[in-house]
């Protein structure tokens, strides 16, 4: 449970970029460990790398310096066997209908054609899509498309599934909801689960660690355990321990933040906002 | 939509019934043209008694080898080039110019080189499709999302799986729009071709049925060409309208 399955050490990320071409350190030095199971979350200003971080991870872009394991083994540029990702934009395909999309993440796979029928129905169940199995794309909403693209993710039956602000294009109530059931399916697949977000309540109310980042180039200067039980939902915003931790998330962000609208971080007195507010929450 | 089919069909009708009317009251003296549904009695006559079927074969052989090649190359050409910015960007203003450019000009310099065959012919008509294919692969290819791209290299599929499972389906509906151009201009170039010199084709017998003032067998042919590629384009553009509704996109 506590063993490390995905291990950053030491790790930079410059990418050579513009006109005239100049290199942009974007991310690192950054280490970092991710245990097998948990459901880790990643939260930092925008543009600090989070994308970046994932991509390395998932074996999309190379690192510049330093290694980035997973399971034991380097991953050298290309996506290792075992990792689903879940992107922020639509991937779902809009000339397949909802089963045969789900089943495309199946393309490469042995199994025999009735084991792959099961999988993809059950992965359809798993994301409360059955009723819709025979429908295309267009025909959904924006969350029940994301939820095919997880669909498409989940009958790979990856051990680590990488998502890439998966909602962040959604309403706040389909989030919540969407929060729900991606607890209910990290709990029911056992695979580990890194969430990237912008969104501080969804990292405090869904992760069981959150590494909070800082401005370009992105590392990681805050780890915050939620000690949430593994049985939880959405309700858990209730919790007088939630408030505090996104509190403490917002703390460290704020200055973070501020530096990448171009304003140095505690300027203006009374510190107006969540932060405040948390200190004596806490 | 059904009533627009309606008025559609009655525009089209009204025009054939004008003509018919027209001709009967001798306006349009019989020389000049036929009752239109006396062209409608030559053209059974003349495709029961076979006596054009080497000509139709010949132009759709020709039509049809020219629009493969044009869809071959056209779709390959166009993928080697979003692959390679560079040469793309040399070939893009050639491309944009490309249809000032009057092809059947060079038909005479191709029967010196090749000779009063079928090729010159498909040539005509390959140089014609062929930029409007390249140029809607390249615009098909450039609207294929990043994101299912990445979605394909965490699937591990292969490159030649990546461009037939990924790339070609999402830019599908703009590769059928160079499909519908393609049909069109290998029509175009082999029918025009067979027009200006040619030893047979639908081209060819209209033109010489023209200088024989044989109008039974001038205007039938020439409801047959119409005939043909509105048939053939109004296939593709049910076929592309189910893709687009399919897709949301209409």
């Amino acid at each position: 449970m506590t063993a490390a399955q995905v291990r950053l050490q030491d790790v930079r990320k410059v990418f050579i970029a513009g006109q005239p071409p100049a290199p942009l350190h974007a991310l690192g030095p950054l280490d970092l460990e991710i245990r097998q199971g948990e459901f880790f979350a990643v939260v930092g200003p925008s543009g600090c790398g989070k994308s970046t971080l994932l991509e390395l991870i998932a074996g999309l872009t190379p690192a510049t310096e330093g290694t980035v394991e997973f399971e034991g083994r380097p991953i050298a540029g290309s996506a290792p066997d075992g990792v689903g990702v879940v992107f922020q934009d639509d991937a779902s395909l809009p000339w397949l209908n909802v089963t045969d999309n789900v089943a495309f993440g199946l393309r490469r796979s042995n199994l025999p054609k009735a084991a792959k029928d099961k999988r993809v129905r059950d992965a359809l169940a798993l994301v409360g899509l059955s009723d819709f199995a025979t429908g295309y794309p267009a025909q959904l909403s924006g969350g029940m498309r994301q939820r095919v693209c997880i669909a498409r993710t989940l009958v790979m039956q990856p051990r680590l599934i990488l998502l890439d602000e998966p909602f962040g294009a959604l309403d706040q109530q389909t989030r919540l909801l969407m929060g729900d059931e991606l607890l209910r399916m990290w709990r029911e697949t056992d695979a580990t689960v890194f969430l990237i977000t912008h969104a501080l309540d969804e990292a405090t109310m869904l992760a069981d660690r959150i590494g909070v980042m800082s401005a370009r180039p992105g590392r990681i200067i805050d780890v915050v355990e939620t000690h949430w039980p593994r049985e939880r939902d959405s309700r858990i915003i209730e919790h007088a321990e939630f408030g505090t931790i996104t509190a403490r998330l917002w703390k460290t962000l704020r200055e973070e933040s501020m530096k990448t609208i171009g304003r140095a971080g505690g300027a203006a007195p009374g510190g107006a906002g969540p932060g405040a507010g948390a200190e004596t929450a806490g | 939509m059904s009533r627009l089919v309606w008025y559609r069909a009655l525009v089209v009708g009204g025009a054939i019934a004008l003509l018919e009317a027209l001709c009967l009251a001798g306006v349009i003296d019989r020389i000049t043209m036929q009752a239109p549904h006396l062209i409608a009695r030559d053209l059974f006559r003349m495709l029961v008694s076979g006596r054009m079927n080497a000509a139709i074969m010949k132009t759709l052989g020709n039509t049809a080898l020219a629009l493969v090649l044009a869809l071959g190359v056209g779709v390959i050409a166009g993928a080697l080039l979003h692959r390679v910015r560079a040469l793309r960007d040399t070939l893009d203003p050639l491309f944009a110019t490309y249809y000032a450019v009057p092809v059947f000009a060079f038909y005479p310099f191709f029967i010196v080189v090749f000779g009063l065959g079928d090729l010159p012919q498909i040539l005509i008509a390959f140089m014609l499709g062929v930029v409007a294919v390249i140029v809607n692969t390249l615009n098909g290819l450039d609207r294929v999302p990043v994101v299912l791209l990445k979605t394909a290299r965490i699937m591990k599929l292969s490159p030649i799986d990546t461009a037939l499972r990924m790339t070609l389906p999402s830019a599908g509906p703009h590769l059928l729009t160079g499909v519908k151009l393609a049909v069109a201009y290998a029509f175009i170039g082999v029918i025009g071709s067979e027009f200006i010199m040619s030893r047979g084709g639908i081209g060819y017998e209209i033109s010489f049925a023209y200088a024989n003032f044989d109008n039974a067998t001038m205007y039938p042919l020439i409801v047959l060409i119409l005939l043909a590629s509105v048939a053939i384009n109004g296939a593709l553009s049910r076929w592309e309208q189910r893709l687009l509704v399919r897709r949301g996109m209409r």
